[in-house]
């Protein structure tokens, strides 16, 4: 993708950003007994917005948006989703509010027990669960071929490449319809052209679904292709928040490091 | 002068013993607290459990899948085991009930002691290593993969669809797996007295639970349950909570099967120690 392509793309998304803020997270503490990982993060993710964490590994990017959707507990502050406080939901509660959040781990996280259609029908069947045996069928087709892999209907996780394990990650977190996407490091341990295909991809989705997401990356192509507002993570604080022409135009030390 | 000198060395003889004494009560101290936080967590799990085995929405296809994964794939295995069991056991019982002229006795004898606990015993220690190490590693190797978060996020309940699924499934299929263990056990005995001797099976069997009363039975067949019951929390337990990395998921499993198979025995002593007392 060229310098050309990716600023119309930012543009466009530029386009879409209300005032109104989906995720809202204030003066957020986590620690690992005496690690103090976040100490004090505030941050607001705007509707229809793609927000860029950056940091260095180790500055707590994965525990943030762990928090948000309370795989951590947070030791301290307040998170809004769509101005409910996350740190005080009942088990319930907790468990409508993440049907409204997509989150694509790391690692992928593919059930391996299970065949691809397996893995998207999954959360379909628990969440949706009116749909009909045709219309699961149908929204498994759709999300496999938004991600560009409808063949792979009923192979097994250990026969699909990197690349194409984030890509049905993908297509598992988008098929029961999210708000909010949470990404952690989708393109890391990917060659450049698949992450160039999937830092694309993230970008479609976002287009398709109107979602509003938090990418967590080092991955500065990455950034570039879907940033709308980048910030920077470091000793557990917001070092640093802006657009991303700010950020490499920065002459901060610590920020031209990763614009290198 | 001397006599200073020497005063000096045993007061620094002392502070330094009391200091390693001090170091090591901390230590001790800490091991304690870990240990017995791990006791707590143990019985958490399991009220989890209990809880979460009572709610709605419970996962039966999953339920089924485990209970043909624990109960029809471990019956080679248990059939192997089960049938040398009671070969074994009649093989080697056999030369001293000729010693003492009590030969007529050894079927009753071998299918109370196969009921009682040869089966019981061996079969669930089978299951520890199998079933056991295999949920350990499975839901080890889930954990560090972030599947069991991915389900958490999708709004699944881990527990209910790994955990409860798992347990219940090995505390129905256990037993059953016990009682095909012993019945292929009492084939066995047979084929061991026949090696020696020519019996028919009907006269066999009939010789065989003439000695035998429901009471010697019963006990067995409920712990039993407890077996399965220890085998699938414990299996679970050390998977669930296994740490980051490859490590941890042999660790989870190795674990499991240790664990497991400990609680086996110690439930065993507690059964036979009740059974006994009620008889009594």
């Amino acid at each position: 993708m060229n310098t050309e392509q990716t600023e119309t793309l930012i543009n466009d998304s530029f386009k879409k950003i209300s005032d109104e803020s989906v995720i809202e997270i204030k003066n957020l503490k986590k620690s690992f007994g005496s690690q103090e990982v976040l100490k004090n993060v505030n941050l607001k993710l705007f509707n229809g917005e793609n927000l860029v964490v950056l940091g260095k590994s180790g500055t707590g990017k994965s525990v943030l948006i762990k928090c948000i959707v309370r795989l951590l507990n947070a030791d301290g502050g307040t998170i809004n989703v769509f101005e409910k406080n996350v740190t005080t939901l009942n088990r319930k509660e907790l468990s409508e509010l993440r049907l409204k959040i997509g989150f694509l781990f790391q690692s992928g996280a593919l059930y391996d027990s299970m065949t691809v259609k397996q893995n998207l029908e999954f959360p379909l069947r628990r969440i949706k669960k009116n749909l009909s045996e045709k219309e699961i069928n149908e929204k498994v087709n759709e999300v496999l071929e938004n991600v560009g892999l409808a063949d792979a209907l009923n192979k097994m996780p250990s026969q699909l490449s990197g690349g194409m394990r984030k890509r049905i990650s993908l297509a598992r977190t988008i098929v029961v319809d999210p708000m909010i996407m949470l990404y952690d490091e989708p393109t890391t341990g990917l060659d450049p052209v698949t992450s160039d295909e999937i830092s694309s991809l993230i970008n479609d989705v976002q287009k398709k679904y109107k979602t509003s997401s938090i990418i967590i990356t080092h991955d500065i192509e990455c950034a570039r292709t879907n940033a709308n507002r980048v910030i920077m993570l470091q000793n557990g604080e917001v070092y640093q928040e802006g657009r991303l022409k700010e950020f490499e135009d920065s002459n901060d030390p610590l920020i031209k490091s990763f614009f290198k | 002068m001397k006599k200073i000198n020497s005063v000096n060395k045993v007061k620094e003889f002392a502070t330094e013993q009391s200091m390693r004494l001090g170091e090591q009560t901390i230590v001790k101290t800490e091991e304690a607290k870990g240990f017995l936080a791990d006791v707590a967590d143990f019985f958490l799990f399991m009220k989890r459990i209990i809880k979460e085995t009572f709610s709605r929405d419970f996962e039966f296809k999953e339920f089924f899948h485990q209970c043909f994964k624990i109960g029809y794939k471990s019956l080679p295995l248990i059939s192997i085991t089960g049938l040398i069991m009671g070969l074994v056991l009649t093989i080697q019982t056999r030369p001293v009930l000729v010693k003492f002229g009590a030969v007529t006795m050894l079927p009753g004898m071998i299918v109370i002691s196969l009921l009682r606990e040869m089966g019981p015993v061996i079969t669930a220690l089978i299951c520890a290593g199998k079933i056991g190490s295999g949920m350990g590693a499975e839901l080890g190797s889930m954990k560090v993969t972030e599947q069991i978060e991915a389900m958490e996020v999708s709004s699944t309940n881990p527990m209910r669809f790994l955990v409860v699924t798992r347990v219940l499934a090995a505390t129905l299929m256990i037993p059953l797996l016990i009682l095909y263990a012993d019945a292929l056990g009492i084939f066995g005995s047979w084929a061991g007295i026949n090696i020696k001797g020519d019996v028919p099976f009907v006269l066999f069997f009939s010789h065989a639970f003439s000695h035998v009363e429901f009471i010697d039975f019963l006990p067995a067949f409920i712990k039993s349950f407890f077996f399965g019951a220890v085998i699938g929390i414990v299996g679970c337990y050390k998977g669930y909570n296994a740490g980051r990395g490859t490590e941890s998921v042999g660790l989870a499993a190795n674990s499991a099967v240790v664990l497991a198979s400990l609680l086996v025995i110690i439930v065993d002593m507690i059964a036979v120690q009740i059974t006994d007392m009620m008889i009594l």
